[in-house]
């Protein structure tokens, strides 16, 4: 599983690649962010949550049943809006409320 | 290269969670602190993902004792007492901090919080990290340095008046390198991943369970410095979901699945509900060739289904994304597997062998969290109360030490072979490949995935000659950038480990644990072992030797 960063809507902040505990992405000379090494990928979701314009996506490598979805993270005050959509074009949203506590 | 000289009265090095507990801790010392860390450390180690609980917590009715008691069952008598009746006797107080910081707690209606058995509290830990970070970024007396790789520790003096005196490290952004010169040092690197061929060898990597960012430097650090390590051969191995590594507690306890094999029958009954017993009776149904091996789900209902889909995605998305595409746990049972073996001082009892002050043997030398040994299932709420205790004494040694002086020559030789990687030849190895020959002679001769976590001395012969061979290998390679350079230290790093590591499987012969040391020489406990296995570094040879079990009290160096 790894990231991929959407250039056309990546704003060049930099926030991921402060929140990144590996230091894979890095902003490069065209103010966008690089993943540097799509298999050092820890899939922590980190840079995604700091992301302002939703502009990194999550996928699940092939090595671990991954069939192509991809997943993006949109922050709604203290919503997280999770949307997984398929390769055939199926969406699935996931709100989580951040002030609710795991019950499990 | 640019050098950087800085001085500081304590360098806390990892701005993880002990490390940034530490700091805060630090704020009203009146000292200078600086935190020296790998990535930034805002989200860097462990808790970058979040964490679902805080895992280390006694519930009214208990006591710190029946914690300590509870960890040394856990750990077969291999576990320092005072350092956990240190944690125990905090771990509620440590709690309300975090709650003070702005952490959720669940509550119930009376306000208390909600435990999970008697030792769990539930939260909603996604920004932790977030809240540690600010807790000791916000102090005035704290400088955070981030983007700096540590690779070694300094010291002064000889024999008894070998001290600490501060480190070396590199930027991972630029061609920088830092001579840092500290009173104090805390280490708060974490434990070791990477060290044994992951589940997930292709793409994916990096998909293990622990930081694969955490690569045993404060081990290997330490080892080279003269201190001394324990018990690293309590090797710690998760029982997780296949593929993702996500972990499975939450389903067990959450909707109460069990573990069962491919026949459908019940085997967790058969093998005892301990963590390493749970991997060990999955790993034995796979050898008895009833496997694959699953945690029934199926049926559980669609509610439910969604509330698992929904926890997982606080913790581990990869497993919703997973169940999205391919069929929830109400349509499926989940499989399970072992992970490849770990070295965390959190889970398991490894790493530095310290005074219950939290000193190493190396004087000046502070160490919490998952790098610090003796003291397992200390988790989040263990590793701040490790980092305060190790705070606390820092700052004490701190205050009676003087500044060490600039020691040239020493830096000279450092920075010449930082300089001698960026200007090796292109043509030779690459640190990427010596890792993949490291984490294959750990597997198949160190007792990982491969041999169901088995080994016995001839394998391990084989196993200490070929790592040797990789240490000298990795004196030659090159690095283009900052980001090459960081892997090649974090490769020598884990060749160190890796080398104390089959030291000390070598040195205990007995099956303490399952899993986390099968020896198959000898397959039994034995009541000679009831010791600790502790190490140092002698003229570049790793060297074992015995402690007696420290059971109560206060525990000092006599060195
Ligand atoms: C996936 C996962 C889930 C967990 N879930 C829970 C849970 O739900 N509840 C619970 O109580 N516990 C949980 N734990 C355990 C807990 O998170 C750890 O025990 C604890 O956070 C360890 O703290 P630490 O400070 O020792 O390490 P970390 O927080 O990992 O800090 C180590 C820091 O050192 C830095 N570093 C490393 N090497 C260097 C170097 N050479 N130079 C500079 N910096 C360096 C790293 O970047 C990192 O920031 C979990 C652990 C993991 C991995
Ligand atoms: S998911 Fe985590 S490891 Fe992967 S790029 Fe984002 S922050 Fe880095
Ligand atoms: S956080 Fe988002 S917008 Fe900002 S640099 Fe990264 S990808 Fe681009």
């Amino acid at each position: 599983m790894s990231i991929r960063i959407e250039k056309t809507r990546c704003i060049g902040c930099g926030a991921c690649t402060n929140a990144c505990p590996g230091s894979l992405l890095i902003l490069q000379e065209d103010k966008k962010a690089f993943m540097r090494s799509p298999r050092d990928c820890w899939g922590c979701t980190a840079c995604m949550k700091v992301c302002p314009v939703e502009a990194i996506t999550y996928f699940l490598g092939a090595d671990v049943g991954g069939r192509g979805s991809r997943m993006t993270l949109a922050r709604e005050g203290v919503l997280y809006r999770w949307k997984i959509q398929s390769p055939a074009g199926a969406q699935r949203e996931i709100l989580i409320d951040r002030r609710n506590s795991n019950k499990y | 290269m640019e050098e950087k000289q800085l001085t500081t009265d304590i360098l806390i090095i990892g701005g993880g969670t002990a490390g940034c507990f530490a700091a805060a801790k630090l704020g009203k010392s009146g000292l200078s602190v600086l935190i020296a860390e790998k990535a930034n450390i805002e989200r860097s180690g462990c808790l970058a993902a979040g964490v679902n609980a805080l895992n280390a917590y006694i519930a009214p009715g208990h006591r710190p004792e029946d914690y300590v008691e509870y960890a040394r069952k856990d750990g077969a008598g291999i576990v320092r007492d005072d350092l956990l009746l240190t944690i125990a006797q905090n771990v509620n107080r440590i709690t309300e901090e975090l709650e003070a910081l702005g952490l959720v707690i669940l509550k119930d209606e009376e306000g208390r919080h909600v435990t999970r058995g008697w030792r769990n509290v539930k939260i909603n830990g996604e920004n932790i990290k977030p809240l540690l970070a600010k807790a000791a970024r916000t102090q005035k007396n704290v400088t955070v340095l981030n983007y700096v790789n540590i690779l070694d520790l300094k010291t002064v003096g000889e024999g008894e008046e070998k001290r600490v005196a501060g480190a070396w490290g590199v930027s991972t952004r630029e061609r920088v390198f830092y001579d840092i010169r500290a009173k104090a040092v805390l280490i708060a690197t974490g434990g070791a991943a990477g060290l044994y061929r992951p589940n997930n060898p292709g793409f994916s990597r990096h998909k293990m369970w622990y930081s694969p960012f955490n690569t045993g430097a404060g081990f290997a650090m330490g080892l080279r410095a003269g201190a001394e390590l324990t018990t690293l051969e309590n090797r710690f191995v998760a029982l997780r979901c296949k593929d993702t590594i996500a972990p499975t507690g939450t389903i067990a306890q959450g909707v109460g699945a069990k573990q069962v094999n491919a026949l459908g029958e019940v085997y967790e009954t058969k093998y005892g509900l301990s963590t390493p017993e749970r991997i060990y009776g999955t790993v034995e149904e796979n050898r008895a060739g009833r496997g694959p091996c699953y945690l029934h789900t199926r049926g559980i209902g669609e509610e439910k289904e969604q509330d698992l889909l929904r926890a997982y995605l606080n913790m581990a998305p990869a497993q919703t994304l997973k169940w999205v595409e391919q069929g929830g746990p109400n349509s499926e049972d989940v499989e399970i597997e072992g992970t490849e073996p770990y070295i965390v001082g959190g889970h398991t009892a490894s790493g530095f062998w310290v005074s219950t002050k939290r000193e190493t043997t190396l004087p000046g030398l502070f160490a919490a969290g998952d790098v610090a040994g003796g003291a397992p299932q200390k988790y989040v709420t263990g590793a701040m109360v490790e980092g305060e205790i190790a705070a606390a004494a820092a700052a004490e040694y701190a205050r009676q030490a003087e500044l060490p002086e600039l020691d040239m020559e020493e830096t000279r030789a450092r920075l010449a072979e930082v300089e001698g990687h960026y200007s090796a030849s292109e043509e030779s190895l690459r640190a990427e490949d010596l890792e993949e020959a490291m984490q294959k002679i750990m597997d198949e001769y160190a007792g990982g995935i491969h041999t169901d976590y088995r080994y016995n001395e001839a394998r391990l012969a084989v196993a200490k000659e070929r790592i040797e061979a990789l240490e000298q290998a990795a004196k030659n390679l090159p690095a283009r950038d900052p980001f090459d350079l960081l892997h090649v230290y974090e490769l020598k790093e884990r060749l160190t480990v890796a080398r104390a590591l089959i030291a000390h499987l070598a040195a205990r012969q007995e099956t303490r644990w399952h899993i986390f040391g099968e020896n198959a020489d000898h397959p039994e406990r034995s009541a000679d072992f009831d010791c600790y296995i502790n190490s140092r570094m002698e003229a570049g040879e790793v060297v074992t030797l015995r402690r007696p079990l420290v059971k109560g009290g206060t525990y000092e160096h006599t060195h």
